[in-house]
C-alpha cells in the first residue's frame, strides 16, 4: 500500500488532449459500413455466379478492381491522399454493384468504362464521397446502356436454361425457357458441344415490352400467359432467367436485403415503399386491363426492381435522410418505374427512376423536415 | 426484484454506449476526502450575476461562513469550505480553459464550524423561509447547469407549477455519484424533493431514476409513501436527464421549443441538489461539498468521493489512487457532455459530477470524414434536429441558416458525435454557431 | 441541284429545322423588344468607377461590394478613398475620372502580433478538433500555452480575401504586398492579435500578451518582457499595455529599421516585418515540410 502512493502518477498536461464531447465514440466506421454493405451483397453475388459461371465472378472481379483502380488514379491526378480515399471502401461497394448491374457476358472494356464513369462522373467529379448527388452504379450504368444500347441489352442464358434445352427432349416441357430463347439458338445450344458464346436470352421484361399491346388486346387476359405464371415467377424469383447477372435471383436479393435491415443500414421505409408502389400500381393496372401489364407479382420478381430497391435507392448518400422524406422518394421511385415498365419504350425502369429521384433528392430534404422536440405548430421560435 | 409498483417512461431518439462504464464505480461507497491545506473556490459558480465578495485577504474563516453574497436575483452566496485564513483573491485556471476568479483559502486544519442558522423543521415552516434558507445555502443546479435552486423555485405566478420532477436518471455513462447518494442517503433525496415539492406547492413529485439503478429505485421505493413521491423506472437511454427528454418520459408533457420547463409547468431538480437541500434546511448547512465520482480506465481506484468545493482536481486524482501512466484526457463532468481540462489546477466546484481520466486507448482521435448522409444523427438527436445539415452549414460558416434549422435548440448532449460513423466533430460545429449566433445578437 | 439535295433531306427534319429558326427569331425579337421597352438608365460613371476598383467584393469599406461602392462615391455620399483596397494611384485615378478632388488614402495593412510559432511557444496540451481557430477557442480555450499567442488554425486565412495570410510552421503571418487593409482579418481572429497598421510602420512588436515577463518566459522563448529598452532607446515612439510593449502607431514617427539595431530587443520580439517573415521562412522545420506540404495538398 505504501509503494502505491509512492509510486502515484498524475497526468503531465502536455501528455494531454483536450477535444469536445462527446469523449466516447461509436465503434464504427464508414469503412465498416460499407463492408457490411459488401457482405450483404454475397448471396446477390453468389446467385450470379451460381446462374451465369464463372463469367460472372470475372465481371465483379473485373469491376471492382477497375473501381478501385479508378479512384487511385483519380486520387493521384488530383493530389489526394490515396488510401484516406479508398480506406472508406466506397469504391468496392461502387464497383459490385456496378458489376450486378451488368450482364455475365460483358467484355473488359466496358467494364473498364463503367468504372470509369461510375467514379470520376459519377462520385469524384462531385467531390468524392458524401457529396455526389447520385448513385455512382447508376450513372455508370445509364451511361452505358445510352452509349452502348445493344451490347447493355444482350443477356446469355443461365447455365439452368442451358441443361434445360439440350437434357428436354419434348418441347412442352421447357416452356420458360423456350419463350426467352429463339429458336435458332435453342438449337445451337442443343448441339451439345457447340459454343453457346453467341446464344442471347430475351428477359422477361423484354418480352413484355415486345408483346403486342393494342386496344384490342386491353382487356385480353391471357397476353403474357406464357410468360406470367406461377411456375415461371418461381423461376424468377430463384434467378434463372437472363438478366443483369445480380438483379435476377429475387431470393438472394431479399437475404442481402434482410440482413442489410438487420444491421440497420437501410431504412426499411424505401424499399417496402418502393416495392408497394411499383406493386400497387402495376396490380391496378393489371386488374382493370390484363392485356396491357402483367401481374404484379411477376414485376416485383422480374427485372432490376429488388436490386433497386434494396441496395441502389437506399443508397445513404443519395436518398433522403428523414423518414417521411424516404417514404416520398420511395414512392416517387415507385411511380416512375411502373410508368416506364407499362407505357415507355424501355423495358426496364428502375434505374432511371432511381437517377430521377435522386436528382430531387436535395426537394425532399428541404421540404421533408422534421418538427423540433416540443415545438409549437403556431409560434415558431426562432 | 421488488414488485413493479412504479411505472416507467422514456423519450424517443437518443444513443446507448455498448459499455456505459458505471461498473467501474458504481459499487464505491462515498468515502470523505481528508482535509487538505489549501482551498481554491471559484468565486461564480453560478448562471447569472457572480456573488460579490466579502472577505479580504487576511481575513479568518470559518467552515461555512459566507465569504460572498449574492449579487441581485439570479446570483447564490458563496461559502468557506473549512476553517482557515483568506490567503490570496487570485486568478485560477477555470474548467473552461478561461481563467477565472477565485478565493484561496488557506486551511488551519481544525475544519471548524461557524454559525450555523437555526435548524428548521420543514413541515411546520412556511414556503418563504424554507426558499430564503435555499437561497442563503448557496444551492445551485448540482447536475450540471448550475442554475440557483431557489429562482428555479421561484416561477412567475401566470406559470402554474403543477409538478416536480427529481432527476435521478444520472444517463452520462461512468458517473455514479447519484446513483450512489440515492443508495446510500434516499431520506435525505426524499426530504429535500419534499421540501421542494412544499415551497411549490404541487401535489405530483416524481422522481426519474433510469432502470439500470434498480437497487437505487428500491431503495427509493422503500421510503417514498412517507413523502408522497412517485418513483418513475426510465428506459437506459442517453440523454434521458436531459430537462425536456426527463419531463416527456416522466410526465408526457413536452416543453415548448426555446421554452423552459415551467411553461409545461414543471420544474426539475437534481437528486444531488434535494440532498443539498435536506441538508440546508435540516441541519442549516451550506453548499460546501458534494459527491464527485472520480473514474475512468486510467485511474487507479475508481471511486466516489465527498469532495469539498475548491478542491483541485489534482488532489481528487490523488484520492483515487493516481493515474495508470498512458493518461491521456481528465475530463470534468461526463464523458458525453463534460469538458477536457488542460490544467489539474482546476477546482471542484458546485457542479462537478466527476472527474474521468481516460487512457491513450479510449481517446478517439477525430479522423471526420465527409458526411455519407446515413441520417444517425437525426435518429439520435433527442430534439429532433438535423445535425448533418447543420454541421455542413456551420462548416461552410453559414450561421444565419444554421439559426433557422434551430440549432438554438441544440443542447450539446454529443448523440450525433457519438454515433456518427464518419467521427465527424458535429458538437464543436453546434457550440461554434452558438456562440457566433449569440454574439451575432449582442 | 439545290433540289437534289433537299429531297434527300427528310421533310420532318426540315419543319423541325425550320420551326427553330423560327422560335429564335421571334424570342430574339421579344427580347430585343423587352430591351428597348424597359431600359434603366444607369450611370455610365458607376460602370468606370467600378471598372477602376479592385473588384474582390471584400467589403472592407462597409458597403455590399465594389458596385455599391462605386454607386455610394458616384452619388457624392463617399469619398473614393474610403475603399481600404485601392492604392492611391487607383483613388487618384478615380477622382480624375469624377472630376472631383483626390484626397489622400492612407493605406493600412494587417500584422499578426505574435511571435510564437511551433518552436518557440510551445503547445500546453494536444488539441483534437475542428481546425478552425474560433472553433479551437471553445475547447478548453485552446491548446496553446500562450492564451494570447496565434492558435495557427487559419480562420484568418480562410477570411482573406486576397490570399495574403499564410500560416506557416503554425504561425499566420501576413503578407504586406497583398494586403489592403481590409480588416476582415482583424474581425476573424478570436485572439484580437491582428491589427491594421499605417503600411509606412515597419517595426512592429510581436508579443500581445499583457502577462508579466517572468510568467511569459515559461512557455514562450520570444516574448516581449516588458524591459522597456525600446522605450530607452527610441522614446515616444513605443507604449505600454500591460506587461507588454507596442508600437505607438499614431505617434508622429515610427520606430525605423535604424532603431531597430540600437535597441537591440533582448528576446527578438521587436522586428521588422520582413525580417519576421524571413524568420518563419528559413525556419529549417518549415522548409522541410513546405515540400511535403505542397505535395499532400
Amino acid at each position: 500500500m505504501s509503494e502505491e502512493t509512492t509510486q502515484l502518477i498524475l497526468p503531465k498536461h502536455e501528455d494531454l488532449v483536450v477535444s469536445s464531447s462527446p469523449h466516447i465514440q461509436v465503434k464504427d466506421s464508414v469503412s465498416a459500413i460499407m463492408l457490411k454493405v459488401v457482405a450483404a451483397m454475397i448471396p446477390a453475388m453468389a446467385a450470379g455466379i451460381y446462374y451465369f459461371g464463372i463469367s460472372a465472378l470475372w465481371v465483379i472481379l473485373l469491376c471492382s478492381i477497375f473501381c478501385v483502380g479508378a479512384e487511385i488514379l483519380w486520387c493521384l491526378i488530383a493530389k489526394k491522399n490515396v488510401w484516406a480515399t479508398i480506406r472508406d471502401c466506397s469504391a468496392l461497394v461502387t464497383g459490385i454493384l456496378l458489376a450486378l448491374n451488368l450482364s455475365a457476358s460483358t467484355p473488359w472494356w466496358v467494364c473498364l468504362i463503367g468504372a470509369f464513369l461510375a467514379i470520376w462522373l459519377g462520385k469524384q467529379i462531385f467531390g468524392g464521397i458524401g457529396y455526389n448527388p447520385f448513385n455512382p452504379a447508376l450513372v455508370a450504368r445509364v451511361g452505358l446502356l445510352i452509349a452502348l444500347p445493344g451490347l447493355m441489352t444482350t443477356w446469355v442464358p443461365t447455365r439452368q436454361m442451358v441443361n434445360d434445352i439440350r437434357t428436354t427432349a419434348c418441347a412442352e416441357e421447357m416452356q420458360i425457357s423456350s419463350q426467352f430463347i429463339s429458336n435458332d439458338d435453342a438449337k445451337i445450344i442443343a448441339a451439345e458441344d457447340s459454343k453457346i458464346d453467341a446464344v442471347t436470352c430475351a428477359t422477361p421484361l423484354g418480352v413484355v415490352s415486345t408483346t403486342p399491346k393494342n386496344s384490342e388486346l386491353f382487356s385480353i387476359a391471357n397476353n403474357f400467359k406464357a410468360i406470367d405464371n406461377c411456375k415461371a415467377n418461381k423461376e424468377y424469383f430463384l434467378g434463372n432467367i437472363g438478366g443483369c447477372l445480380g438483379e435476377t435471383s429475387s431470393l438472394a436479393l431479399l437475404i442481402g436485403g434482410i440482413l442489410l435491415l438487420c444491421w440497420r443500414l437501410i431504412n426499411w421505409r424505401i424499399p417496402v415503399f418502393f416495392i408497394g408502389t411499383v406493386f400497387v400500381i402495376t396490380g391496378a393496372i393489371n386488374y382493370f386491363y390484363p392485356g396491357v401489364t402483367p401481374s404484379p407479382i411477376f414485376h416485383v420478381v422480374t427485372g432490376g426492381l429488388m436490386l433497386g430497391a434494396f441496395f441502389m435507392a437506399t443508397d445513404m448518400v443519395t436518398s433522403p435522410m428523414t423518414n417521411s422524406g424516404a417514404i416520398v422518394f420511395a414512392i416517387g421511385c415507385g411511380i416512375i418505374t411502373s410508368a416506364i415498365r407499362i407505357w415507355g419504350n424501355y423495358p426496364e425502369g428502375v434505374s432511371f427512376s432511381i437517377l430521377f429521384m435522386n436528382a430531387l433528392v436535395p426537394f425532399i430534404d428541404k421540404f421533408c423536415t422534421r418538427r423540433v422536440f416540443g415545438a409549437v405548430k403556431t409560434a415558431k421560435k426562432a | 426484484m421488488s414488485d413493479k409498483n412504479y411505472t416507467t417512461g422514456t423519450f424517443s431518439g437518443g444513443i446507448h454506449p455498448d459499455y456505459d462504464g458505471k461498473d467501474l464505480s458504481c459499487n464505491s461507497v462515498i468515502r470523505i476526502a481528508p482535509l487538505y491545506e489549501k482551498y481554491e473556490v471559484a468565486l461564480q459558480q453560478n448562471i447569472g450575476k457572480a456573488p460579490k465578495l466579502i472577505v479580504a485577504v487576511g481575513d479568518e474563516v470559518k467552515k461555512g461562513q459566507k465569504i460572498a453574497e449574492a449579487d441581485g436575483f439570479v446570483s447564490v452566496p458563496l461559502h468557506s469550505p473549512t476553517s482557515g485564513v483568506v490567503e490570496a483573491i487570485t486568478q485560477i485556471p477555470g474548467p473552461m480553459g478561461v481563467p477565472v476568479n477565485a478565493v484561496v483559502i488557506k486551511s488551519d486544519m481544525k475544519d471548524e464550524w461557524g454559525e450555523l442558522p437555526e435548524v428548521l423543521d420543514w413541515r411546520e415552516t412556511d414556503a418563504a423561509t424554507l426558499k430564503a434558507r435555499i437561497a442563503d445555502a448557496g444551492i445551485v443546479g448540482m447536475g450540471g447547469a448550475a442554475f440557483p435552486s431557489a429562482v428555479k423555485l421561484s416561477p412567475p405566478p401566470e406559470k402554474k407549477i403543477t409538478a416536480l420532477v427529481i432527476n435521478g436518471a444520472e444517463c452520462e455513462p461512468y458517473l455514479t455519484a447519484d446513483h450512489r447518494l440515492m443508495l446510500e442517503a434516499p431520506e435525505r433525496v426524499l426530504t429535500g424533493a419534499a421540501i421542494m415539492g412544499k415551497i411549490l406547492g404541487v401535489e405530483n413529485i416524481y422522481i426519474g431514476v433510469e432502470l439500470n439503478k434498480r437497487d437505487a429505485i428500491d431503495m427509493l421505493l422503500a421510503h417514498a409513501e412517507k413523502y408522497n413521491i412517485k418513483i418513475v423506472g426510465l428506459k437506459v437511454q442517453y440523454p434521458q436527464g436531459a430537462e425536456k427528454q426527463l419531463i416527456y418520459a416522466v410526465t408526457d408533457r413536452k416543453v415548448p421549443a426555446g421554452g423552459l420547463p415551467m411553461d409545461a409547468g414543471v420544474v426539475v431538480q437534481n437528486t444531488a441538489t434535494c440532498a443539498a437541500v435536506a441538508d440546508a434546511v435540516i441541519e442549516g448547512k451550506p453548499l460546501i461539498d458534494r459527491v464527485t465520482t472520480i473514474t475512468g480506465e486510467a485511474v487507479k481506484n475508481p471511486s466516489n468521493w465527498r469532495l469539498k468545493i475548491g478542491t483541485p482536481i489534482r488532489e481528487a486524482i490523488k484520492l483515487a489512487g493516481g493515474t495508470t501512466d498512458d493518461v491521456r484526457k481528465v475530463i470534468l463532468g461526463g464523458p458525453m457532455m463534460g469538458f477536457a481540462q488542460k490544467s489539474l489546477d482546476v477546482t471542484i466546484q458546485k457542479n462537478s459530477s466527476g472527474i474521468l481520466i481516460f487512457p491513450e486507448k479510449k481517446i478517439t482521435q477525430y479522423q471526420s470524414s465527409a458526411c455519407i448522409r446515413c441520417g444517425r444523427c437525426l435518429q439520435g438527436c433527442p430534439m429532433k434536429l438535423n445535425p448533418a445539415l447543420l454541421g455542413r452549414l456551420i462548416e461552410n460558416e453559414k450561421f444565419d441558416l444554421a439559426l433557422k434549422n434551430n440549432v438554438m435548440d441544440c443542447m450539446e448532449c454529443g448523440s450525433c458525435a457519438f454515433i456518427c460513423p464518419a467521427h465527424r466533430p458535429l458538437v464543436q460545429h453546434m457550440r461554434r454557431a452558438k456562440a457566433e449566433i449569440r454574439n451575432m445578437k449582442k | 441541284m439545290m433540289c437534289n439535295i433537299l429531297s434527300q433531306i427528310d421533310t420532318s427534319l426540315l419543319v423541325a429545322v425550320v420551326l427553330m429558326a423560327l422560335i429564335g427569331l421571334l424570342l430574339g425579337l421579344i427580347i430585343g423588344i423587352v430591351a428597348k421597352l424597359f431600359k434603366v438608365e444607369t450611370d455610365p460613371r458607376i460602370e468606370l468607377v467600378t471598372s477602376l476598383l479592385p473588384n474582390a467584393n471584400c467589403g472592407g469599406c462597409g458597403r455590399a461590394g465594389c458596385a455599391d461602392f462605386a454607386k455610394a462615391v458616384v452619388a457624392g455620399e463617399v469619398a473614393p478613398n474610403q475603399c481600404p483596397a485601392s492604392s492611391q494611384e487607383t483613388v487618384s485615378a478615380i477622382a480624375k475620372a469624377l472630376g472631383i478632388e483626390a484626397s489622400t488614402s492612407f493605406k493600412k495593412v494587417a500584422v499578426v502580433l505574435c511571435g510564437g510559432d511551433k518552436n518557440q511557444t510551445k503547445n500546453w496540451t494536444l488539441y483534437n478538433g475542428v481546425s478552425d481557430c474560433r472553433s479551437a477557442m471553445l475547447i478548453a480555450g485552446g491548446p496553446k500555452a500562450c492564451s494570447y499567442g496565434c492558435l495557427g488554425m487559419a480562420s484568418c486565412v480562410r477570411a482573406c480575401p486576397f490570399g495574403a495570410i499564410e500560416i506557416i510552421n503554425g504561425l499566420a503571418i501576413v503578407h504586406s504586398e497583398k494586403c489592403v487593409g481590409c480588416g476582415k482579418c482583424v474581425a476573424t481572429c478570436p485572439r484580437k492579435l491582428i491589427k491594421l497598421v499605417p503600411a509606412g510602420s515597419k517595426v512592429h512588436v510581436y508579443c500581445n500578451n499583457p502577462e508579466k515577463g517572468p510568467a511569459k518566459k515559461k512557455y514562450c522563448n520570444v516574448p516581449c518582457l516588458g524591459c522597456r529598452k525600446c522605450d530607452k532607446n527610441a522614446p515616444g515612439k513605443f507604449k505600454f499595455e500591460g506587461f507588454h510593449a507596442i508600437v505607438d502607431y499614431e505617434a508622429a514617427e515610427q520606430p525605423t529599421l535604424q532603431d531597430l539595431d540600437t535597441i537591440k530587443c533582448p528576446t527578438n520580439c521587436l522586428l521588422s516585418a520582413q525580417e519576421h517573415l524571413a524568420i518563419e521562412e528559413n525556419n529549417p522545420d518549415h522548409l522541410e515540410k513546405s515540400s511535403a506540404n505542397a505535395e499532400s495538398k
